[in-house]
């Protein structure tokens, strides 16, 4: 049995029959990054120690891989960035707290775009992550290492985090399960924080159940993050039925315009079919706001950033710039540390932030979510999921649009609403384009309706094979 | 658009530093970004209220209690600077020559 294949289910068995199988395990995984990481550069650093296995815990002896921007005790946490290489935090993260809880342990910190900048992972200042189904393309971003690391079997499953779309546009160029949960459902603490109103932890893994399964370990209420809601988490492997006889699920009539990618309309076109022969109803929806979705974000995303990357001054943790005064030592460290797109990104949230320019950028964005968000309350009166393509396009070129920033944050303009209007949605398997690159298909629902979610893309999943199809490398 | 904005201003308020190049650079790409953002103001926001927050948080008190916590000495120790129990950087004020 080639053991880095299983998925976080069969995982959990293989351990759970014998304590020592969990230690090959370990092995196996770090002999496969060892034979292909080279290639598709998904992890920033493997954990060299031996952990200690547990035995007890439904998760006891899986091995989980983080995105570089959770925090582990004891393990360098540099969020892509040269600014904070070095930096080891004191504590974990809650969901590190949780998986070690349930019995997992650690493998590696996967790569990522740096402070979680980007769509391509193209901004990490360690270098892009290679798309495993075809290496001169790029993984997505900026959870990009942790779905690389899923789909090219050097991870049983991983987390990433989403603020725009950081889990599931990853998750849909590498033909992985990628879920960004309702905003509140799992705690932050201990995630370096990028957009505070919009940021969720989630899972990225090869099955729907897989993901039911790991959400379930890492949601919850934490007195650590104020942001988080304290309501009772589901089991969501009940949701796991193969069944979705009666779910009315949305069409929106603004996603399907131009710069929609031929093969990614087919691919959604397809799944609609199956879903109405599943018993689903299919209804067209209105989103009226839709083509504001990327201009909002820009202003909230970005604003909300420049705050938060104010700690990185050199005093008190990472890189610090030598300089002889205190005011040069800040401007030195930010602008040998940052990369060109964190500055982009807090220059444009300094700006959007800053006297005479508040009303007309800042509170004009606050302004128009607020009416994006209505969008979806109003749709899911009608509805009870809405799908969609999770990017406009299958995987685009490294390089293709370094050069051109627009361009590439329009390819988060199916993931972005979500997270402005706080609701979950996942990307699955949806397919292949003429040329075999991954397509993903995206469910929404409203706020804690994580179970509908579950029980419609596992619906589909059973009904396709795409996530059985694995990349060669 | 140009006049919008002063990119050594903005770099000031931001405390970054930028090279000549790169700053050429950011306002272009500034000067882009912010044209396309600024197609908002095509939508009409007259008498809606601001969304900060996705969901509805109202604040969250705890008790006010003091808890052990052995990070300090932790927290300290990967400060590029440190000197006894203080975070230590630069001078701050220079002496006028």
């Amino acid at each position: 049995m080639e053991l880095h294949k299983l998925t976080l289910k069969q995982a959990a068995e293989f351990s759970k029959a014998n304590p020592q199988n969990a230690k090959e395990l370990f092995n196996a995984l770090k002999a496969r990054a060892k034979a292909i990481d080279s290639k598709v550069k998904a992890y920033l650093s493997l954990i060299e120690k031996e952990p200690s296995f547990e035995t007890k815990g439904i998760l006891a002896g899986v091995p989980i891989s983080i995105k570089d921007n959770i925090c582990i005790e004891g393990c360098e946490t540099t969020c892509g960035s040269k600014i904070l290489k070095g930096y080891v935090p004191p504590y974990d993260a809650t969901v590190i707290k949780k998986l070690k809880a349930a019995g997992a342990f650690i493998v590696g910190k996967c790569n990522m775009d740096e402070f979680a900048f980007g769509s391509s992972n193209e901004s990490s200042a360690f270098g892009p992550v290679h798309n495993p189904w075809d290496l001169t393309r790029v993984p997505g971003g900026s959870s990009g290492g942790s779905a690389a690391s899923v789909a090219a079997d050097e991870a049983i499953a991983a987390l990433g985090s989403d603020t725009g779309g950081s889990i599931r546009q990853p998750a849909s160029f590498c033909s992985a399960v990628g879920i960004k949960p309702t905003y509140g459902r799992v705690s932050r603490y201990g995630l370096v924080a990028f957009g505070s109103s919009l940021d969720q932890i989630g899972p990225i893994t090869k099955t729907v159940e897989d993901a039911a399964i790991l959400l379930g370990v890492i949601a919850g209420h934490d007195p650590h993050d104020s942001t988080s809601a304290n309501l009772p988490v589901p089991d969501y492997t009940k949701s796991l039925v193969k069944d979705v006889k009666g779910l009315k699920i949305g069409l929106p009539k603004e996603y399907f315009v131009k710069g929609l990618d031929p093969d990614v309309e087919q691919a959604v076109r397809k799944a609609v079919k199956i879903y109405q022969d599943l018993g689903a109803k299919i209804v067209e929806i209105s989103l009226p706001h839709t083509s504001y979705a990327v201009h909002i974000y820009y202003i909230v995303a970005t604003a909300e950033a420049s705050s938060n990357l104010g700690r990185f001054d050199g005093v008190r943790y990472g890189f610090r710039a030598q300089s002889s005064n205190l005011s040069d030592m800040y401007l030195k460290t930010r602008d040998e540390g940052f990369g060109a797109e964190a500055k982009r990104r807090i220059l444009l949230g300094t700006f959007v932030l800053s006297a005479g320019y508040y009303d007309a950028y800042y509170l004009r964005g606050l302004k128009a979510r607020t009416l994006l968000k209505q969008d979806f309350e109003k749709a899911f009166e009608q509805v009870d999921l809405i799908l969609s393509p999770t990017a406009p396009t299958p995987p685009f070129k490294l390089g293709e649009k370094v050069d051109d920033p627009i361009s590439m944050y329009l390819s988060d303009i199916y993931t972005i609403s979500a997270n402005l209007a706080g609701v979950p949605a996942i990307s699955i398997p949806g397919g292949f384009s003429k040329e075999l690159l991954p397509i993903g298909i995206q469910l929404m629902a409203k706020p804690f309706a994580e179970e509908t979610i579950f029980r419609a893309a596992y619906a589909f999943e059973q009904a396709t094979d795409f996530h059985k199809k694995k990349p060669t490398l | 658009m140009a006049e919008e904005f002063n990119i050594d201003a903005l770099a000031a308020l931001s405390r970054i530093r930028l090279e000549p190049a790169e700053k050429a650079k950011l306002a272009k790409d500034l000067e882009k970004i912010l044209g396309y953002v600024k197609e908002l103001a095509a939508l009409d926001t007259k008498n809606v209220e601001p969304t900060t927050h996705a969901l509805p948080l109202e604040n969250v008190f705890r008790p006010d209690e003091v808890k052990p916590s052995k990070v300090r000495d932790q927290v300290l120790d990967h400060a590029p600077k440190r000197e006894g129990s203080f975070f230590k950087v630069p001078k701050v004020i220079e002496r006028e020559e």
